[in-house]
């Protein structure tokens, strides 16, 4: 459905555009329909460059980005398929309207000949859709709703459209432990219904506990990506494997990594004159798992 | 004890009313001793660290007593306050980035924050404790704006336990970083508290995996009230409270899968404190709740070191 092939974005910097960033730089990866893909990354990994590119946010610098076949214009018609939830639930709604008000603005933005009671049924559906009570949060101001209320809201707005992509960047890092699983489990029905989803997060935990295939990213390259169970059951690039262990659990000690002493080309090979990493060759590791590493064969599994 | 909190209330001023954000909470905190804080926004934890260290305009101490090194802190003093601060109690806030001034490259505004506070400042040893966190001297040339956000949390750190505070207030330190910075922040705790730099911690965080750490001991709140407090491995492994086994619950841990055992939230949210219902706060959500619940449960030690405020527990 959603294909990004070998997407490069530049950004210039400086006081005449003198320098250029590489936020992202050679990044392949399609996301299907009933599929979640978590795009795992710490900050400065290219992943919300990536979701902005997608939603036609960033205009790309090279390569492709299709969508069914079609490159991506940004307008009505992609809108209808393709919307983004971000971070802070807050900061999307007006403070002076009620709540609500963000599907009106559908309405009449897209469906402005849809009778009044059919759109009032179509809402409370949606609504009901994201485990919403209709009669708690229609009608309320944004600061009457708790943040995890609005976020499902932001979902359901995009429900509203004929959906077939959710761009959901960081959506959860907002939200308290107990509601933060509401939210999760929430797009994890949504795959039932045939939606794809773009999680974006820097939490490894969240990210598998959703995503069927996982593309973790470093320097805007990516570095591993395959099915979720094969990327973090059997993590076969340093890196992956360093950012595993730094997770916090609650049952198990902090592990510090085993020093990289096998592979050489890790370090030396994937990482660009400006510090960025380059484009690098992937090489199959098992089953669609690609890890950015030119001698995996050299490399013993962990 | 460095520290004892003894039945503290405070609560803020609002249009509405006050809202009760710390409804009666007594605990201790022990020489040495690390105490996470956990609970959902709005349960009072950030109020807590904050009435330690200064209370702001819209805060009101109604109540309570707070004794470090067994002298009273003049919470509800602002002015007297001043000298505890920094020098006995320190806090290093959420938001690094705001708490450096952006006009002054770092080590100038050491010295000249010092210098308000009538300490000269010791180079050697502010080196040494870069050293300790993993900074590079020349961070002390640089503006904050140069500086990467984990980089800025350690460089607060370092100020903020300079003169060796007895306890330090850490307020949500890690929420904003990455997982390895995170860590790496953590350990710098850690080593601080080791080395003898403060002598307890208050750890803030929502992050019940990140606390258990850490922390020696975990307290976790609920609508301004004390719900459990316990040793961090008897609190992750048989926590009693139906609050904490539910937030325990509610975690995603690397490697658990929607598809194989779906988690699931607390329903629900806390109560208003502008008019709080009388009996146990968290009993429209407590799956456990009966009559019996509608009256006030105390805090008992159930067994050494564990403290629960649950009728059922």
């Amino acid at each position: 459905m959603l294909r990004l092939d070998n997407v490069t974005k530049v950004f210039r910097t400086g006081t005449f555009g003198g320098r250029t960033v590489t936020a992202v730089g050679g990044v392949s990866f399609d996301v299907r329909p009933g599929e979640v893909v978590s795009l795992i990354g710490e900050s400065g990994s290219g992943k919300s460059t990536i979701g902005r590119m997608i939603l036609g946010l960033t205009p790309v610098t090279s390569g492709s980005i299709t969508m069914d076949g079609a490159p991506v214009r940004p307008g009505k018609d992609y809108y209808r398929a393709v919307q983004g939830v971000f971070q802070d639930p807050f900061s999307c709604y007006n403070p002076v309207f009620k709540a609500d008000r963000v599907f009106a603005l559908v309405k009449e933005g897209y469906f402005p000949r849809v009778p009044a009671a059919e759109w009032e049924r179509r809402v409370e559906a949606a609504v009901r859709d994201v485990r919403l009570n209709p009669g708690e949060v229609l009608g309320k101001y944004p600061h009457q709703l708790s943040g995890g209320q609005l976020q499902r809201m932001l979902i359901a707005r995009a429900l509203l459209l004929d959906l077939k992509l959710l761009v959901a960047d960081e959506i959860t890092s907002m939200l308290d432990a107990s509601t933060r699983i509401d939210v999760l489990n929430l797009l994890a029905e949504l795959k039932t219904r045939g939606l794809g989803v773009l999680y974006v997060t820097h939490d490894l935990s969240l990210g598998t506990y959703l995503a069927e295939r996982t593309v973790v990213l470093r320097g805007g390259a990516v570095v591993e990506m395959g099915p979720t169970d094969l990327v973090f059951g059997d993590p076969r690039h340093p890196y992956t494997r360093a950012l595993l262990a730094a997770v916090p659990r609650l049952n198990a000690p902090w592990e510090d990594p085993a020093p990289v002493t096998s592979c050489l080309c890790h370090e030396s090979g994937s990482a660009g004159g400006d510090g960025r990493a380059a484009a690098g060759r992937m090489a199959e590791a098992g089953p669609g798992h690609l890890v950015a590493c030119a001698r995996l064969a050299d490399c013993p599994p962990a | 004890m460095t520290l004892t909190v003894t039945d503290l209330r405070v609560s803020y001023r609002t249009l509405g009313g006050e809202v009760k954000a710390l409804d009666g909470v007594s605990f201790g905190v022990r020489d040495g001793e690390i105490l996470g804080l956990a609970g959902e926004s709005g349960c009072g934890k950030t109020t807590l660290g904050k009435s330690l260290i200064r209370l702001d305009g819209r805060m009101r101490h109604v109540g309570g007593t707070v004794e470090l090194d067994g002298r009273e802190l003049p919470i509800a003093d602002d002015r007297r306050m001043n000298a505890f601060r920094f020098h006995e109690v320190s806090l290093v806030p959420q938001y690094a980035m705001s708490a450096l001034n952006p006009t002054r490259r770092i080590g100038r505004m050491v010295a000249e924050l010092l210098k308000s506070r009538g300490v000269r400042l010791d180079r050697d040893k502010l080196e040494r404790r870069l050293d300790l966190v993993g900074l590079p001297r020349e961070v002390l040339d640089r503006y904050p704006l140069e500086l990467s956000g984990g980089m800025k949390q350690r460089m607060v750190m370092v100020v903020s336990t300079l003169l060796d505070p007895s306890l330090l207030v850490a307020d949500e330190i890690t929420s904003a970083l990455d997982v390895s910075t995170q860590k790496a922040v953590a350990r710098a705790l850690l080593g601080f508290r080791d080395s003898g730099f403060v002598k307890s911690m208050l750890f803030i965080t929502h992050d019940l995996a990140l606390t258990s750490h850490i922390a020696d001991t975990i307290m976790v709140m609920y609508a301004g009230r004390l719900t459990e407090k316990a040793p961090a491995d008897v609190m992750v492994k048989a926590p009693r409270h139906p609050y904490t086994r539910m937030l325990i619950n509610s975690l995603p841990e690397v490697g658990v899968r929607h598809a194989e055992r779906p988690l699931s939230g607390i329903a629900g949210s806390p109560p208003s404190l502008l008019d709080p219902p009388p009996g146990c706060r968290f009993r429209d959500r407590c799956p456990l709740a009966d009559e019996g619940c509608a009256e006030d449960p105390p805090v008992t030690e159930t067994e050494p070191d564990h403290f629960v405020a649950c009728w059922k527990a």
